[in-house]
């Protein structure tokens, strides 16, 4: 007999990992059933979540962690044994703003792309205009990322430039009708725009923080106590689906379960594109290739490291306007749970960090990590500015940034 | 009290209203535009914002009542943390509610639970709905059915109808099932 869990999620690409496990059958070769249940906002996802319509959701890593903190209900514990993916969004323009700040036929230098829109920026508040962006939500690594890189190219979020929410499936609307000249989105909702030919897509989030945190399975903590060993069961078959996810000679296939109606209810060439690494960035052109576009298996990607929640920690004191406090920290720090994810893939061959934390930002290239079960080497870890987040030292590091 | 319902679904909106029109001291103000919504919030200033479960711009919501600091007053969902039960019963009905802060808990349980009750309402009416097409569907397979027997078989329409029944009642089937079989029958075998 299989056990039931419930699983909400929004129809996002870096949703896959629990629908394939169910569809490929890992789920029930772990003794699960997976049910789903689809939203079109996050915060009804979060609802389900808390009052049990769900017993684990797709979530922004960010908003598991202002949950657990009580930044916008009453607190409430959540836990995340599992990160989804890392990078995967990209920055989209208006057609007229991406011919004025962006290179051309490929993805930009961030550096360069960032001080052409620092200059734009400049020029329209010499004429009485602030640029506005669209996020997915104010708690989301989205707002963190575009923040970030914004921030570093000499533009002040919230003082030189509005950023407001826009829910996934309008941000092709609200490019068409101005209300955005630019949003930081998921897929498939960047070549949604490209396609309808409201946008170009000009930067990749992988190009702000390679390999940064973006969603992760999120439970109500006393759930997870509750149900460790179904949690741990999912762990294990979403570790198989995300193995075959990245196989090239599954991406046609899975791009057309993810496009089903139950699911993303979209279409499945334009899902191919960001599982498939190629990206058109504007109407009419060809695919351009960007590697690692988005990351859900290899080098341990969905370890969920401390240091991942301690730096999105970091990035709501900085954006919040808040003061640090070790207590928070250590809440915040404590929504990440390595040690459900080691005990879900103990014995099964499947490499596991020896480590829980790191400092983040500091991999330029190939370089081998202790490895509690494996053999582990990681690629590269940076943030487009040479910063590096050393988790011991939050205020220092805020203390740092502009 | 001013209360603003935010839903795109017309007809729902309008079922809640009516519900809280009992409410003494009550002004209400239905929302189903996505497009200005926050303009509009801003404007009527609400003490509570009703919205369905599942609308899309509820994360818009959010974010103007975390940061706007046009309300002079702080609006948040589910203010009093020991109402958890009819937190519950508003999740199950589809209806979040966002209250502003200090608002006396007696009153917006009040509202809570006639909104709650009428959502449920809603839900009735609509499977009511869904159940009489159903039925009119199944009267228009078994007319078809009729119309095939009796131009195949010339035989008039009681004749028509009583092969249904008798083949129904053999086989222990509804008719409309047996109809379903003649019409599918019909199409692929051809006239």
């Amino acid at each position: 007999m299989s056990e039931k869990l419930t699983i909400g999620f929004l129809p996002l690409v870096d949703a896959c990992l629990p629908i394939l496990a169910q569809e490929h059958g890992f789920a029930e070769e772990a003794g699960l059933t997976l049910d789903f249940v689809r939203d079109v906002s996050w915060a009804t996802v979060l609802d389900r979540l808390l009052y049990g319509h769900s017993d684990a959701a797709h979530m922004l890593a960010p908003l598991a962690i202002a949950t657990t903190l009580g930044r916008n209900r009453p607190p409430q514990p959540l836990s995340a044994p599992f990160v989804l993916g890392l990078n995967g969004n990209a920055v989209t323009l208006s057609n007229d703003l991406a011919a004025r700040v962006s290179a051309g036929e490929t993805l930009g230098n961030p550096r360069v792309l960032g001080e052409n829109l620092a200059r734009e920026v400049r020029d329209l508040a010499a004429r009485g205009v602030k640029l506005r962006f669209g996020v997915v939500h104010r708690y989301s690594s989205h707002s963190y990322m575009l923040r970030y890189w914004l921030a570093a190219c000499g533009i002040r979020p919230d003082r030189d430039i509005e950023i407001v929410t826009v829910p996934p499936p309008f941000v092709a609307d609200a490019l068409a009708s101005g209300e955005v000249p630019g949003a930081c989105v998921g897929e498939p909702w960047n070549s949604v725009c490209v396609e309808r030919g409201v946008g170009t897509i000009v930067l990749a989030t992988a190009q702000i923080w390679l390999r940064g945190v973006e969603k992760v399975l999120a439970l109500r903590e006393p759930v997870l106590e509750d149900r460790r060993p179904a949690t741990e069961a999912l762990i294990r078959a979403m570790r198989k689906a995300g193995r075959h996810f990245v196989q090239p000679e599954n991406w046609q296939a899975n791009a057309e379960i993810l496009a089903r109606p139950e699911y993303l209810d979209g279409d499945a060439g334009l899902i191919l594109r960001s599982i498939s690494d190629r990206l058109v960035l504007r109407k009419g052109g060809g695919p351009v290739h960007y590697s690692d576009f988005m990351f859900q298996y290899r080098e341990a990607a969905n370890f969920p490291w401390v240091s991942q929640a301690e730096w999105l920690y970091s990035q709501m004191l900085r954006w919040d306007g808040l003061a640090y406090s070790a207590e928070d920290a250590q809440a915040a720090a404590r929504v990440f749970r390595p040690d459900v994810y080691r005990t879900a893939l103990m014995g099964t061959g499947d490499i596991l960090p020896g480590a829980s934390s790191k400092v983040e930002g500091s991999l330029r290239g190939l370089t081998s990590v202790t490895a509690q079960q494996g053999s582990m080497v990681l690629a590269q870890n940076s943030f487009f500015d040479g910063g590096v987040f050393d988790p011991d030292d939050i205020p220092g590091y805020l203390a740092q940034r502009p | 009290m001013r209360i603003a319902i935010v839903d795109e679904r017309a007809a729902r909106a309008s079922v809640i209203e009516e519900g809280l029109r009992e409410l003494a001291g009550c002004e209400i103000f239905i929302l189903a535009e996505r497009k200005g919504l926050l303009a509009r919030i801003e404007e009527i200033s609400p003490d509570i914002v009703l919205i369905d479960l599942g609308n899309p711009s509820r994360d818009v919501l959010e974010e103007y009542f975390a940061v706007s600091r046009a309300l002079a007053r702080p609006i948040a969902m589910f203010v009093d943390q020991a109402d958890d039960q009819a937190i519950g019963a508003s999740i199950d009905a589809g209806v979040s509610a966002y209250v502003v802060d200090g608002l006396h808990a007696g009153r917006i349980r009040a509202v809570v639970d006639l909104a709650v009750k009428r959502f449920n309402a809603f839900a009735r009416l609509q499977a009511d709905l869904a159940e009489a097409k159903g039925k009119l569907a199944e009267r228009e397979t078994v007319d078809r059915a009729k119309r095939i027997l009796m131009d195949s078989k010339g035989i008039t329409e009681p004749e028509a109808y009583g092969e249904l029944r008798r083949k129904a009642m053999q086989s222990s089937r509804r008719i409309v099932d047996i109809a379903e079989a003649v019409v599918t029958a019909h199409e692929l075998i051809g006239k």
